[in-house]
């Protein structure tokens, strides 16, 4: 049985088809929104908003609402109080983000142990459940992704320039707050689609990977978000029919598959840039 | 003082919380003129820099530009940031940075580059002669080529005043005798401010010298006066242990052809 045969045979499961389209639309949010991530440097903040998200899952589960409501408007909320933590201090907000992100999973977590029965799709939270992706977690993430794209065509001039030297785009008057938290907001969503796929505790790695590796051989922008989209659908591709074939968490073999690329590229730049003697 | 001020401080005091950095500021900046304010490190260079840009709110007093508010008047100042090494692993390319200058205040104005925001863009790039740069990333750059991408991003903006940030600390001395021509030639038709520690480097150029540190000294003269020198601000004595130019010694007023 060729190559082809096995992964014509692996999608002709409807879970293995949405799993796929999901990776698809998770890589698109990710691949734009995790450049800017690493552009501005704020990957802790990003993890500090997953991880506060949790304490929406534990609140929305405990008073009997859809968890994915509890995450987003958690996510959104937190992304929103760092943004101002942030404009406000001008300092790096290390240490408030930590707290942020305990409080977050404390909460989530006493919630959760207080709601009564059988709670085993919360792990799904926690550590994403590819091959669970319903028909509404698809239509959310078309929803963020058509929300991200047109976010950032509308804005990439701007996004650029407060990526690239926030005072600057001060003094020329651009409304560096807004558009911040606006960025923040698509952070907080990209968060909770990402969150599906690999879980909120690899969350970090699905945003950063895909743009650090572009990152050693682009140096724009632009071309930093299109190959980071790339390199998403590529990490997913490998890693889901992996994870199938093997019989392993899915979450977890794309990111593994998407870190030791992220490697092997540096290893090969870094030896093509300094060839041996 | 008959010209027209384009940067008017009266009797500011600012700092950072319990930290005053700034204690009666009074400085006027007259269109046409090249002003270079020389301090050291920690005297308040970077605090009036901000208050000029109107980052930071003075506790006291007033601060314009162009006659009104830092606010609304810094969009006429092209500000040259003192370069980071840290800047330089951002990718981007020389031609996206100087283009930065034409941002416009409304989001929705900044979709793209308009044909006439081209022109200036390549106009400022010609100007600091690095047109031929405009495809390049800026981490390929030495420090002279990243300095004057930093002076044609500001240019691109068509300031009426130009505010330079240490301008020479990444640079070698002959890129910056460069720069400073450059300079010279901008100041025909753009008043500058150029804020520095180093002396040796601005005293030879700039029509006019003042001093920073916690108060201001300036009487728009290009002499290093004795109350610069004074105790009470200690302010050039450690530049001078460096070596004081002696073009800014009173008794060489003849040198001073730039006016």
């Amino acid at each position: 049985m060729t190559m082809i045969d096995t992964i014509q045979n692996i999608f002709a499961y409807d879970f293995m088809r949405n799993a796929l389209f999901a990776s698809l639309l998770v890589g698109v949010v990710s691949g734009l929104v995790g450049t800017l991530v690493v552009l501005n440097r704020i990957v802790f903040l990003g993890g500090g908003i997953a991880h506060a998200a949790y304490g929406g899952i534990g609140l929305a589960y405990y008073f009997g609402q859809d968890p994915m409501l509890g995450a987003i408007l958690f996510s959104i909320l937190s992304a929103l109080g760092m943004g101002v933590v942030h404009l406000r201090t001008k300092t790096r907000s290390d240490t408030l983000i930590g707290v942020m992100w305990s409080i977050g999973m404390a909460v989530g977590i006493i919630f959760v142990s207080l709601t009564p029965g059988f709670k085993a799709d919360l792990m799904s939270y926690l550590f994403g459940s590819l091959l669970a992706v319903s028909g509404a977690d698809l239509q959310l993430m078309a929803l963020v992704a058509l929300l991200v794209i047109v976010f950032v065509l509308l804005f990439y001039r701007s996004l650029l320039a407060i990526s690239f030297d926030e005072t600057f785009s001060t003094v020329r008057n651009l409304p560096v707050a807004a558009l911040y938290l606006m960025m923040l907001v698509m952070i907080g969503l990209t968060v909770v689609v990402a969150m599906r796929v690999v879980g909120l505790i690899m969350v970090i790695a699905m945003l950063t990977i895909p743009p650090a590796t572009a990152n050693l051989f682009l140096k724009d922008m632009k071309g930093m978000m299109l190959l980071s989209v790339g390199l998403s659908w590529l990490f997913s591709g490998v890693g889901l029919v992996l994870s199938f074939t093997l019989n392993l968490q899915a979450g977890s073999v794309i990111i593994l598959v998407a870190a030791l690329s992220y490697l092997a590229a540096a290893a090969y730049k870094k030896l093509s840039v300094h060839p041996k003697p | 003082m008959t010209g027209q001020a384009v940067i008017e401080l009266k009797d500011v005091w600012a700092g950072y919380e319990s930290d005053r950095v700034l204690e009666a500021v009074n400085f006027r900046m007259e269109a046409g003129d090249y002003v270079g304010l020389i301090g050291p490190n920690g005297g308040g260079k970077t605090t009036l820099i901000k208050v000029i840009l109107g980052l930071i709110k003075p506790e006291r007093g007033s601060v314009q530009v162009m006659g009104v508010s830092p606010e609304k008047g810094r969009h006429f100042i092209g500000y040259v940031p003192q370069i980071q090494p840290g800047d330089k692993a951002f990718p981007i390319k020389v031609w996206d940075v100087v283009s930065m200058g034409r941002l416009k205040p409304h989001l929705l104005q900044n979709l793209h580059l308009s044909d006439s925001d081209k022109n200036i863009v390549e106009r400022s790039l010609r100007q600091m002669d690095i047109l031929d740069l405009a495809k390049r990333s800026i981490n390929e750059l030495s420090g002279g080529q990243r300095q004057r991408v930093t002076i044609a991003r500001a240019l691109a903006a068509e300031p009426k005043i130009l505010m330079l940030d240490e301008p020479t600390s990444s640079v070698d001395s002959r890129s910056s005798s460069q720069m400073y021509d450059l300079l010279a030639e901008l100041n025909q038709s753009i008043s500058i401010l150029l804020i520095s520690h180093d002396l040796t480097a601005i005293s030879t150029y700039v029509k006019t010298i003042g001093c920073v540190n916690r108060r201001l000294v300036y009487s728009g003269q290009k002499e290093i006066t004795s109350e610069m020198l004074g105790t009470a601000y200690e302010c050039p004595v450690d530049l001078v242990a460096h070596g004081l130019p002696h073009r800014v010694l009173p008794s060489h007023q003849e040198e001073n052809d730039h006016d």
